[in-house]
């Protein structure tokens, strides 16, 4: 089974006991995030939907690549790759 | 009220680079460690603002410079702690699309600059749905 790196971004990580960033098994970006939702409980409710869209105002990276310009959550992962969960940082003054 | 603790040079080094690129919005990356809930700021690296369109009044801070402060900062032993962004000609309040986009756990540090130069500096954080005032020490 492929292992890839999954960084957590600071407010997220509560859910992982501090940890910035947890290693786990998948064969595509959707299939880690899984494995992250059975392993921190409450952390995916705040990078994906119920319906199991990636959130607005967060972002996951395959390396330096946003997964929305690749295949979405069926992108593909090989051993050693690193995701990254960023927020979609936005904003002004009105 | 938690404090965020930003040294002398790194605030003159962000407000030099707000004054810079104002009429417009400029944003940034703070880095730095957290403790008691308190923020020690070691570095506030500008980033791009993608909204060109409206960069006037808004920002849209480069997701490629967000991951290049992470990087960074994570080989430096630190993590990324706030945001920075210039509000021009604008108190430094946070706006509802500010709230909108912003993530529990950030301190926002908003910069208010006019043609005269900073107008204030102010620091705040997401608890709920409302955003808190932080205190800068410098």
């Amino acid at each position: 089974m492929t292992k890839v790196t999954v960084r957590i971004p600071t407010p997220l990580r509560s859910f992982t006991a501090g940890a910035d960033e947890v290693v786990l098994e998948g064969n595509t970006v959707g299939e880690v995030l899984t494995a992250l939702a059975s392993k921190h409980e409450g952390l995916i409710e705040r990078v994906l939907t119920s319906d199991g869209e990636v959130r607005q105002f967060v972002m996951i990276y395959r390396g330096s690549d946003d997964v929305r310009t690749l295949d979405g959550l069926e992108t593909s992962v090989s051993n050693g790759d690193i995701l990254s969960i960023i927020p979609a940082v936005a904003g002004g003054i009105r | 009220m938690t404090i965020v603790r930003l040294p002398s040079a790194i605030r003159a080094e962000l407000e030099k680079q707000v004054v810079e690129g104002y009429p417009y919005e400029t944003c940034g990356v703070l880095t730095g460690s957290r403790t008691d809930g308190d923020a020690h700021i070691a570095g506030a690296r500008q980033a791009r603002n993608l909204n060109q369109k409206r960069a006037n009044d808004r920002y849209e801070l480069d997701p490629a410079d967000f991951l290049a402060a992470d990087q960074q900062a994570r080989a430096d032993g630190i993590e990324i702690v706030g945001i920075w962004h210039s509000h021009p000609d604008h108190p430094a309040r946070p706006s509802v699309t500010d709230r909108d986009a912003a993530w529990e756990g950030y301190s926002y540090l908003i910069a208010s600059v006019t043609h005269e130069g900073i107008a204030d500096l102010r620091c705040w954080r997401l608890e709920g749905t409302e955003f808190v005032e932080e205190e800068i020490v410098t």
